[in-house]
């Protein structure tokens, strides 16, 4: 489904990421841990198309087809999703408008007319009821005022709304007590499938408790420089990041 | 000939013409002298330091058009929230028009100010109210006083609140080439009493219009004014709009203006707070492009202790547009414990696109809360990001954040109908379909 190969990207000139190769499967999770600072949240980002980047080399192919000269949107169209860390707050925009807009701009370049209000609703309805989502919530401005839990766990709905076939979650746990841990968790399982390929993105391993991954990969300084399963999550929680870090210029 | 000579030469003509009070008759006299005196204003005044009125000056204006029958209401429904119950105060060419308006007189009077300078009946309301807070140092205030004809008149009996809104429009056909409208408009609202106004100034020609209105609107103990100025005209229409508010005990103001449209828009926004306990809400929403110029200048000016007033006033500027918002908040010694903020955003599209923010706080109480804040930025690139990364591509996105800009300002429209139009109106501005009002 993903097929990342040699990429490395820029920001303002500086290299973040210095050679990544990561493949991803249908109905695959990954995880990817690592110390502050290794870019994993810059992985997301250039997956997702942030502009801010540069790719400087290597490539991305998602299903085939090669990402770098597509717009975020057109990604998000392909079935591209990345639940932000810091989730954006858009005052004046409540979240039942934001989803119709998002929902028919998905439908429209599928060639698909607007999804009619009555099943759009319903819809709403059904995926804020997964996330334990209030009714009142949905009305109200774009993640404005809401509790970091509160956020993440929309970003979450709004995953289940769309049902894109790679969701990307850049630290979805952070800043969750171990309740909303669960409800985002069991809201995530439950989108899981045959079809469906989940990229986590975590600092620590707490997650990979409740969202099991098949692959654990560890990031330092711009590169994957380990993979397992999941028992490396469990051995970089006891250990550390020191012992997997390459070696040090001295 | 110039603008202003032909004016002054206009005016023996113009006062022979229209029996009126002798009172009446000598304020004029007093005012042509007055605006001989002034003239025009120029840049080198401060208050217009950023607006040149040059460009509409330059035009050969009839100032005595003929009467215009041939408008159908089909013509001009668009323009008037037609979805609501109103009266409707319809004025053509600066000639009011009996078959297309709605008027009353069930314990509110809603009618011309033609009558109402002549009948007396309405004597002790023109005494009492007529061109008393009109402030004598602007050659405009003095043109549109010495040449006041026509205009709404309406007055709220005290205890008694307007049933519906009252719309009031002034259409322009510019028949005879170009064309100057002087609206002038005087609206009183007794003590606990309650009323809507809309009001709209809509060229229906491509000739060019030149609209110098001044309202006054006095505002009685514990009565609710709630005013809506709707600019939407067409880039050969260039209006001024002199408009002042006073305020007694416990009163309170709203004023929206949405400014989209018309070639150059100066809203001379004056509220004085004579009571204690009142409150003032002035906002905006002005979105324009191409060379289009909208000045806000606006006074506050508290003179009683314990009041508030809140301005809130959003631009977005494309193209080669240009913005001017000069916010005055003027406290008294006197105003003790008064809350006054003013906040000014600015969203420029493209790089030609100016706005000049002004606030200027004169404080000279000691126990106030006051705050001002201005700013002019681009798009966040992070929210665009968001939004894109959601599917929506990158104009609907822009679209959206614009709306979400400006969506604060509509929060306190009162009238459901306005704020759907509004919403619609911004929409058509940025060009997309949403699908769906905020």
């Amino acid at each position: 489904m993903l097929k990342i190969k040699n990429l490395q990207a820029n920001i303002e000139d500086k290299e973040i990421l210095k050679g990544i190769n990561l493949e991803i499967n249908p109905g695959e999770v990954h995880a990817i841990m690592g110390p502050n600072g290794s870019g994993k949240s810059t992985l997301s980002s250039v997956i997702a198309g942030k502009e801010e980047y540069t790719m400087t080399g290597g490539e991305i192919l998602f299903e085939g087809e090669d990402l770098s000269e597509l717009d975020p949107e057109e990604r998000a169209h392909k079935g591209i999703f990345l639940s932000f860390q810091y989730p954006v707050e858009i005052p004046g925009v409540s979240v039942t408008n934001f989803m119709k807009a998002s929902i028919n701009a998905h439908r429209k370049a599928q060639g698909l007319a607007d999804m009619p209000a009555k099943d759009l609703l319903k819809m709403i309805r059904d995926k804020s009821e997964l996330l334990e989502i209030d009714r009142k919530f949905l009305s109200r401005s774009l993640n404005q005022g809401f509790s970091g839990g509160e956020k993440k766990r929309n970003e979450i709905f709004q995953m289940a709304m769309l049902n894109p076939k790679l969701a990307i979650l850049d630290e979805t746990d952070s800043g969750l007590d171990i309740d909303a841990l669960k409800v985002v968790a069991n809201g995530v399982n439950k989108l899981r499938s045959a079809d469906n390929s989940v990229l986590l993105i975590t600092h620590y391993q707490r997650l990979l408790d409740y969202i099991v991954p098949d692959f654990v990969h560890v990031m330092v300084d711009g590169k994957i420089v380990k993979s397992g399963t999941k028992e490396l999550a469990y051995e970089l929680e006891e250990r550390g990041y020191d012992w997997v870090k390459p070696e040090k210029t001295v | 000939m110039e603008l202003k000579d032909k004016l002054l030469s206009s005016f023996m003509a113009f006062e022979e013409a229209f029996d009126v009070d002798t009172d009446i008759h000598q304020l004029r006299s007093d005012a042509i002298k007055e605006f001989e005196t002034l003239g025009f204003p120029s840049k080198k005044d401060e208050a217009w330091k950023y607006t040149s009125l040059n460009s509409v000056l330059k035009h050969d204006y009839s100032v005595f058009p003929n009467k215009e029958d041939a408008i159908d209401y089909k013509d001009i429904k668009k323009y008037l929230i037609h979805d609501i119950d109103s009266y409707k105060l319809i004025f053509i060419d600066g000639i009011y028009s009996s078959h297309l308006s709605q008027t009353t007189h069930d314990k509110i009077d809603v009618c011309l100010m033609s009558s109402a300078l002549s009948k007396s009946k309405y004597k002790p309301i023109i005494e009492n109210y007529f061109n008393k807070i009109v402030p004598k140092n602007s050659g405009l205030n003095a043109l549109n006083t010495a040449f006041s004809k026509e205009g709404a008149f309406i007055h709220i009996h005290d205890n008694k609140s307007a049933d519906m809104p009252i719309q009031i429009i002034n259409f322009s056909t510019g028949n005879e080439s170009a064309l100057l409208v002087q609206p002038r408009n005087l609206i009183v609202v007794g003590e606990n009493s309650q009323v809507q106004i809309i009001e709209r100034h809509q060229s229906l020609t491509d000739h060019p219009v030149f609209t110098n209105s001044v309202t006054e609107v006095f505002v009685e103990k514990r009565a609710i004014v709630d005013y809506y100025k709707i600019q939407n005209d067409r880039h050969s229409a260039s209006l001024i709009d002199n408009t002042f508010v006073e305020q007694k005990e416990e009163s309170y103001c709203f004023m929206h203006t949405f400014s989209f449209g018309g070639k150059l828009t100066r809203n001379n926004l004056n509220f004085y707070q004579k009571g204690e306990r009142s409150e003032s809400t002035l906002k905006g929403i002005t979105i324009i492009e191409d060379k289009q110029h909208v000045d806000h200048n606006t006074l506050v000016h508290h003179t009683s202790p314990n009041c508030e007033s809140h301005q809130d006033y959003k631009g977005i500027f494309a193209e080669n547009s240009t913005g001017v918002f000069n916010g005055r908040v003027l406290v008294d010694k006197e105003a003790q414990k008064i809350n006054a903020f003013q906040s000014n955003n600015n969203i420029l599209l493209d790089d030609k696109a100016t706005i000049n923010s002004k606030p200027q706080l004169e404080i000279f109480a000691d126990d106030v809360k006051c705050s001002h804040g201005c700013t002019i930025g681009q798009l966040d690139e992070e929210s665009l990001f968001y939004m894109r990364s959601r599917g929506i591509p990158l104009k609907e996105a822009r679209a959206l954040l614009m709306y979400a800009f400006a969506n604060n300002v509509m929060e306190s429209v009162k009238i459901p109908e306005i704020k759907k139009r509004i919403t619609h109106q911004i929409a058509l501005k940025l060009g997309v379909n949403l699908g769906f009002d905020l």
